[in-house]
């Protein structure tokens, strides 16, 4: 087998030349339609420590491996009989138990990469561990089967100004404090001139910009209360723009950083409780804009944690862990097998249940109705979330 | 738009300066003109200064070409920081936890330190050709401190690509590939005898010589075995050949079958043709076009090969064809991060004692230097820009423009050396806090005062620099737009060096 086969999607930065109605989707789904349907992708950065976010209480294992660090069965919520969710995420106990809390478990991939830079890369391109691609999934699914122009745009970034899978040819505005993006767009000029090549493409990119700042309308009070801590605030830049857009496809949220490798414990409690809080003030904007059943609400991170605890109080770079799809047509409960930790692989961690692809094959394939075969390199399952 | 330009030009020098009017009209009876003086430079090297414009546009073509190679260097003027010489840096062998800790960490303000050595130079240098192939070379022979980890080995790939910066490809496929912090970079001292390890010998075709396709799997694992044994001192960070570690056995390369070692692998690519054809094309996208003309790629490899892979007189070809100077390619590449920063310093003549604040530019445009994404490097080009890196450089040539940036309100944060690495984990500074040694936090602090001082000491001279405008009889957007302004100007207007910079036409080289 090939290890690495680049896939040219250099040429994906093109996207924003191609018409709505070059590219149709399979089905009698309309863009407009499609796109609907909105995406939220919340990165975790840093490498979230899944084994103490969806707590495994009833495996001994659990414990040995985690003397100091291990979670007892006071501080969670159990959600079945073999695991529980850290206390820290009570906001989210009112979406298990109305069911739109759906918790994949073991997520990753084969050859597991434990550089931040690189397992995220392998993320937000979809790649395979061996493989470098240039665009991220979401640009490429974009580019099969464009967002209406008449959007605001493709995406809205806010928390970071990472694009990660929205880069290499997405529309994604980026967000700052509240404010900046419009105060910044007024830089970019609105303006034609005939031609191709370089020019143009910087043309087409700030028409985007231009397009997108101009297509807000007028500031939207929302009566929803954010928290007032960083990720809070990172949600409602976003959802205060999305009240005044004409429409994205995407929302990409970031917080961390999870990368905790030396006393864990309060800092990652700190910020579970944060992503909990942040996701229910989510879910309640979501609700007031009448949005929350055309929303998918997903979270990842590029790896997990390892298994064993550190010397220093902390966790260093592991492969998989659970993540979670929030959203009003979400089919809550657990998925894949609670990880068995009595079989470590050779790096002392966990081997992967479920191919985080097939998470991308769900949104593509149910949420979006296209095709994800081609553009994932592989037929992944898709999971029956939604 | 020569003739424009060169109109422009002349009407304002013929208003303001009839006595310098002279020179440049007695130049251009020979000389390539501005309007091409302005385009070799930039092409070549960064955004050039009037006063450069001018001096080569008296000149030919031929003549600028050989000049501009003939300025060639192999060492750099800017002295390295002690923080860089100290070799403190070599690896203790038992270190607790907390000190290994403080150990990467102290590597990672050192190569801020390399950066800020590398924009002065940058900056600093006379050829702004040779610092623009030593980039080329940190893109085609990538390593990223992310993965290597010590700046001495970093510093000296940098100097490595250099002193090769226009030498001979042949010998610097045969440095970079045994140079230590390419051996780390690509795991070949993981390589061994009965359990290799195919990274460096898949790269080394595919991204070092000859370019996807001209291979086979089989090829890669034979090379591999050729490979083992090559490895680092961890001790030293040198290189050195465990020969116990070494596959002796037979093996069979592109039909060629004998007891190969590293070396010979690497003579095997450079006799193969794909060789010089695909390192050409990729000077080609660097330096002329995206577009590759099949015909001029196939010819300017074989003066490469014929030349035994002496760089200069491929460049040379490669800076004299028809191509490069054609309307059509004029204004066809996107500028990288570097040259839209290092460039609009060096064009506007603007004094940087200590670049610093622009590490945390480039690497939010993208371009963060010791540190591409992957083995493949960046991509460049259109890929440079989208919605958010265009804001970033506007606002970067919005600042330069208003000057505003500079000597005015201190930053509120520390340049972030050791907190945020390009893409994953950053944590927000009050709550990191709790997790940095006191070590981290001094370092951190020394940092934001140096960033307090930098910017304080950054130098805009609106009226020198008009000066020289007016000397190499140039106006404003003839001195820096390769193409004619997106936004059209007024009649009998001059627009503003703010106008000018925030122009779609500036992001284009």
């Amino acid at each position: 087998m090939k290890r690495r086969d680049f896939l040219g999607l250099l040429g994906a930065s093109g996207v924003l030349a191609v018409s709505p109605t070059v590219a149709m989707g399979m089905g009698p789904t309309r863009d407009s339609d499609r796109f609907r349907r909105l995406l939220i992708l919340v990165e975790l950065k840093g490498g979230n420590d899944g084994l103490n976010t969806v707590i495994p209480y009833a495996d001994d294992n659990y414990y040995a491996l985690r003397p100091q660090l291990g979670i007892r069965a006071d501080g969670l919520f159990k959600l079945d009989d073999r695991v529980g969710l850290n206390k820290a995420m009570l906001p989210l106990m009112p979406f298990w138990e109305s069911g739109n809390l759906a918790v994949v478990q073991g997520l990753g991939y084969p050859q597991p990469n434990l550089s931040h830079f690189r397992s995220i890369e392998i993320w937000d391109t979809a790649s395979r561990s061996n493989q470098y691609v240039d665009a991220g999934w979401i640009s490429r699914a974009l580019l099969a089967s464009p967002v209406p122009q008449s959007f605001t745009a493709d995406a809205l970034v806010a928390g970071s100004s990472d694009l990660g899978p929205l880069a290499g040819g997405a529309r994604a505005v980026t967000l700052g404090a509240s404010g900046d993006f419009e105060r910044q767009a007024r830089l970019a000029t609105l303006a034609n001139r005939p031609g191709g090549g370089a020019l143009a493409h910087v043309l087409r990119v700030e028409a985007d910009v231009s397009h997108a700042a101009q297509s807000l309308g007028g500031a939207v009070a929302l009566k929803t209360e954010f928290p007032n801590h960083e990720f809070g605030r990172t949600c409602r830049t976003a959802c205060e723009t999305l009240a005044r857009s004409n429409g994205v496809a995407v929302v990409r949220l970031t917080i961390g950083s999870f990368d905790t490798h030396q006393n864990q414990a309060g800092r990652h409690t700190a910020l579970l409780t944060q992503l909990s809080e942040g996701l229910s003030s989510l879910k309640s904007a979501l609700v007031e804009l009448g949005r929350w059943d055309d929303s998918l609400i997903l979270s990842y991170s590029e790896f997990g944690r390892r298994p064993r605890e550190n010397q220093s109080g902390g966790t260093d770079h592991g492969t998989v862990a659970p993540h979670f799809v929030l959203g009003g047509k979400v089919r809550g409960g657990l998925y894949g097998q609670t990880p068995s930790l009595a079989r470590l692989d050779e790096t002392d961690n966990l081997p992967w249940q479920i191919d985080f692809r097939q998470l991308y094959a769900t949104v593509l394939e149910r949420w979006w109705q296209l095709p994800s075969q081609d553009l994932l390199g592989g037929k992944f399952q898709s999971l029956n979330i939604v | 738009m020569t003739t424009i330009f060169l109109h422009r030009a002349y009407s304002r020098v013929s208003r303001l300066l009839p006595l310098l009017l002279l020179v440049p009209l007695l130049a251009s009876a020979t000389g390539m003109g501005t309007a091409d003086a302005f385009h070799l430079l930039g092409r070549t090297g960064f955004t050039p200064n009037p006063d450069e414009i001018g001096l080569y546009a008296a000149l030919p073509r031929e003549a600028a070409v050989d000049r501009i190679l003939a300025g060639v260097g192999t060492r750099a003027v800017t002295p390295y920081p002690e923080s860089v010489i100290d070799e403190a840096g070599s690896q203790q062998v038992r270190l607790s936890e907390a000190q290994r800790r403080d150990f990467v960490a102290d590597q990672r303000f050192r190569t801020y330190d390399l950066r800020a050595w590398w924009l002065s130079e940058m900056l600093q240098t006379p050829s702004p050709l040779t610092e623009r192939m030593t980039l080329f070379w940190h893109n085609h022979f990538v390593s990223s401190e992310q993965k290597v980890r010590l700046v001495s080995l970093m510093r000296d790939q940098n100097q490595l690509f250099r002193e090769n910066a226009l030498g001979n490809f042949a010998k610097l496929l045969h440095a970079a590939s045994k140079d230590p912090a390419m051996v780390i970079y690509l795991d070949a001292a993981s390589n061994r005898k009965e359990r290799p390890n195919e990274n460096f010998a898949r790269e080394v075709m595919e991204l070092f010589t000859l370019g996807e396709g001209h291979y086979s799997e089989q090829d890669i694992k034979e090379a591999a075995r050729a490979f083992t044994g090559w490895s680092v001192e961890r001790r030293d960070g040198r290189f050195v050949y465990r020969r116990a570690l070494h596959d002796d056995g037979e093996k069979t390369i592109f039909g060629k079958t004998g007891r190969f070692d590293g070396d010979d692998v690497l003579d095997l690519l450079l006799a193969r043709r794909e060789t010089s054809e695909f390192l050409v094309a990729k000077l080609w996208r660097e330096f002329v076009s995206p577009q590759i003309d099949r015909g001029e790629v196939e010819r300017i490899a074989k003066i490469l090969r014929d030349e035994h892979y002496e760089m200069k007189p491929a460049l040379q070809a490669l800076f004299l064809s028809k191509a490069f100077w054609d309307a059509d390619n004029r204004a066809a590449l996107v500028k990288s991060p570097v040259e839209l920063v290092v460039g609009s310093l060096r064009a506007l003549q603007i004094t940087v004692p200590d670049p610093s604040p622009f590490i945390r530019t480039l690497r939010v445009l993208g371009q963060d230097l010791f540190a591409p994404p992957n083995v493949k490097g960046w991509p460049g080009n259109d890929v440079w820009i989208n919605a958010s890196t265009l804001l970033e450089r506007k606002q970067f040539l919005d600042r330069l423009a208003r000057a505003e940036e500079f000597g005015s309100a201190a930053p509120r944060q520390a340049p972030r050396a050791i907190d945020r690495p390009p893409g994953p984990p950053s944590a927000p500074a009050a709550e990191a806090a709790s997790q940095r040694s006191a070590f981290v936090i001094e370092r951190t602090e020394a940092l934001r005062q140096r960033a307090v001082v930098a910017l304080r000491d950054i130098r805009l001279e609106p009226k020198s620099w008009s000066e020289s405008l007016a000397r190499s009889g140039l106006d404003m957007q003839s001195a820096l737009l390769a193409t004619a302004p997106v936004v059209p100007v007024a009649m009998g207007t001059q627009p503003s060096l703010r106008t000018v910079l925030l122009d779609a036409a500036y992001e284009v080289k």
